[in-house]
């Protein structure tokens, strides 16, 4: 069986700058593929080319086994592209945006009526169907944009970070209605940078950094590999938190001093913090929790800010 | 299971049925403001028309044509008021709305992730001018008959012309909104515009410049849309027409092929 998404060396240069730096990936059809990393990382230049809008600078692509360049429409009319900035049809009602946009894709008026009303309801949102988009909140527009993305009933869906800049509520609703599409069999590829969303909807996911791959695997499996089991966070009441890190030196696999408290990376967190109490060390505050994506997310692609 | 497999056969239809999409979403987008855009683009070429070539025509009277006819001044400005107003409305769609929706509304982001093309759009959203401009040239003619200011037949004859004029327009003025980098570039369209609708042959003909003058006139694209639809109007068509429609038909082309080809750069990057 053919990859959904085949990259080989795939590379986006715009000018001087590399913003994809040689990637290869595979996308197997029913998987849930997630592109992790900071800013600026490349996955949007990444999911761009694989949207068939963007021709990759160089390296192999293919898209359910076609040429972007060459098939860019046969591809695109299997896809559903819902992109990192809401592009809805302000000129439009709620409902008249996925029925227009189903004909886009050459569907029949007939059809694209009924679609369009499936939708409203898998996203909520047939009470607001004869309202414009301008009012809606940022929540509602994005699980439009997704029911957008799923008129043309894609084999390959792509969601450039689904979730950024929505409250929890209307985070857990696409999340549950993400949750949905991945079980009735649909490919879905996302862009995001909150670990908790990648823990939740990707089967595998790789973790970009500076226009490259840095990490490859299974949520579970990359925590494993690049992280311990438990992490312990410890605040001294100083100024000066690096003052202990060289007192806790054998307590944990890894210390890391924060300018507001030390991480004890380690197996077990209950036996490390008996450590430190045995050490007459008594940090103002101490805790023990499992180790999640984001310590291996923040171990792979540093603490700095990137914008 | 046929709503799984249509979608897939039916994607793969023309790129004229893509095209077409794009114009119906404007007809959709437009709703209940028919008699504002009506309204709106006929009143200027109107106005026109009774100040300058009614009213200013009562003072110039008769003038003579190239080929030793005399027409009334009315009658020599009305097919100009017509070009120009073609002219006018295909810039006004393709310069400020496309940009609107290309760089503002992010429109075509959208829609270039379906199966449709860059030039797909352009040619949408060119169709679209040209639905909007043929209603205002149809009332504008309608208006030169009841004058008599041209015959029914003739009318009739002039239409084609002004759907011409207009597409060539649109596509020139697709190119230009491929180039404008923000709104400000709009005061220099619209200096331009204004300058080809005074010194195109529509108030005077262009015999009456200099040498040098006459032929920069004959140059331009509104001078060519003019010629040709007075030509159509008066009833003095002969082998200029025919250069006018070479004229405005390498226009369109080149004006399609360049927006499309822009556009394809500006959003697929």
């Amino acid at each position: 069986m053919t990859a959904l998404i085949h990259a080989r060396g795939l590379i986006k240069r715009f000018g001087d700058f590399t913003a994809v730096d040689g990637i290869d990936v595979d996308v197997q059809a029913g998987e849930a593929f997630g592109f992790l990393g900071p800013n600026g990382a490349g996955k949007s230049s990444t999911m761009r080319m694989i949207g068939c809008v963007s021709p990759p600078t160089d390296g192999v692509l293919r898209i359910l086994g076609m040429d972007p360049l060459r098939d860019g429409p046969a591809i695109r009319a299997r896809l559903g592209v819902c992109p990192q900035l809401d592009n809805l049809d302000v000129e439009l009602t709620v409902r008249e945006n996925l029925t227009t946009y189903a004909r886009f894709f050459g569907i029949s008026r007939a059809t694209a009526r009924r679609r369009a009303d499936e939708l409203l309801e898998f996203v909520q949102l047939t009470e607001r169907a004869g309202s414009k988009v301008e009012p809606l909140s940022g929540g509602m527009k994005r699980r439009l944009t997704i029911a957008r993305a799923l008129v043309n009933e894609p084999d390959l869906v792509l969601l450039d970070e689904p979730t950024t800049g929505l409250d929890p509520q209307a985070r857990h609703l696409v999340w549950e209605r993400l949750f949905r599409l991945k079980q009735q069999g649909v490919t879905l590829v996302l862009t995001t940078h909150y670990m908790d969303e990648a823990e939740q909807l990707c089967d595998r996911l790789v973790v970009m950094d500076g226009g490259r791959i840095v990490a490859e695997g299974s949520p579970r499996s990359l925590i494993e590999q690049h992280s311990t089991r438990e992490v312990v966070e410890l605040r001294f009441a100083t100024e000066d938190q690096g003052a202990y890190a060289e007192k806790l030196a054998g307590v944990a696999e890894r210390v890391e001093v924060l300018p507001d408290r030390v991480l004890l990376y380690v197996a077990d967190g209950d036996d490390a913090l008996a450590q430190v109490q045995r050490r007459s060390l008594s940090p103002a505050s101490a805790l023990v929790r499992r180790a999640g994506l984001e310590d291996v997310f923040l171990h792979l692609t540093g603490r700095t800010l990137v914008d | 299971m046929l709503t799984l497999v249509l979608p897939k056969l039916v994607s793969f239809e023309g790129s004229g049925g893509r095209a077409v999409r794009v114009t119906e979403r404007n007809v959709n987008a437009l709703k209940s403001a028919y008699w504002v855009v009506m309204a709106g683009g006929l009143l200027e070429p109107v106005l026109y028309l009774f100040s300058i070539g009614v009213g200013v025509g009562a003072l110039i009277g008769d003038i003579g044509l190239p080929g030793g006819r005399t027409v009334s001044y009315t009658e020599f400005v009305a097919p100009a008021m017509l070009a120009a107003s073609a002219m006018s409305g295909a810039l006004a769609e393709t310069t400020f709305n496309f940009f609107g929706k290309m760089k503002f509304m992010r429109l075509y982001d959208g829609m270039l992730a379906t199966p449709i093309r860059p030039f797909e759009i352009a040619v949408g959203e060119l169709i679209w001018a040209m639905v909007r401009g043929s209603l205002y040239s149809i009332a504008f003619l309608a208006i030169m008959v009841v004058m008599d200011l041209t015959t029914p037949l003739r009318a009739l004859a002039a239409f084609p012309a002004a759907v011409l004029v207009g597409f060539a327009f649109g596509a020139l003025g697709m190119t230009v909104a491929t180039l404008i980098r923000s709104w400000q570039d709009f005061d220099l369209i619209g200096a331009g515009q204004f300058a080809l609708f005074l010194f195109s042959g529509t108030f005077v003909p262009a015999e009456a410049y200099p040498a040098v003058l006459r032929w920069l006139v004959e140059l331009s694209p509104l001078y060519r849309s003019v010629d040709l639809i007075r030509g159509i109007s008066l009833g003095t068509a002969g082998w200029a027409q025919v250069v006018d429609v070479v004229y405005l038909l390498v226009l369109l082309a080149v004006g399609l092929t360049v927006a499309g080809t822009r556009m394809g750069k500006l959003l697929c990057k």
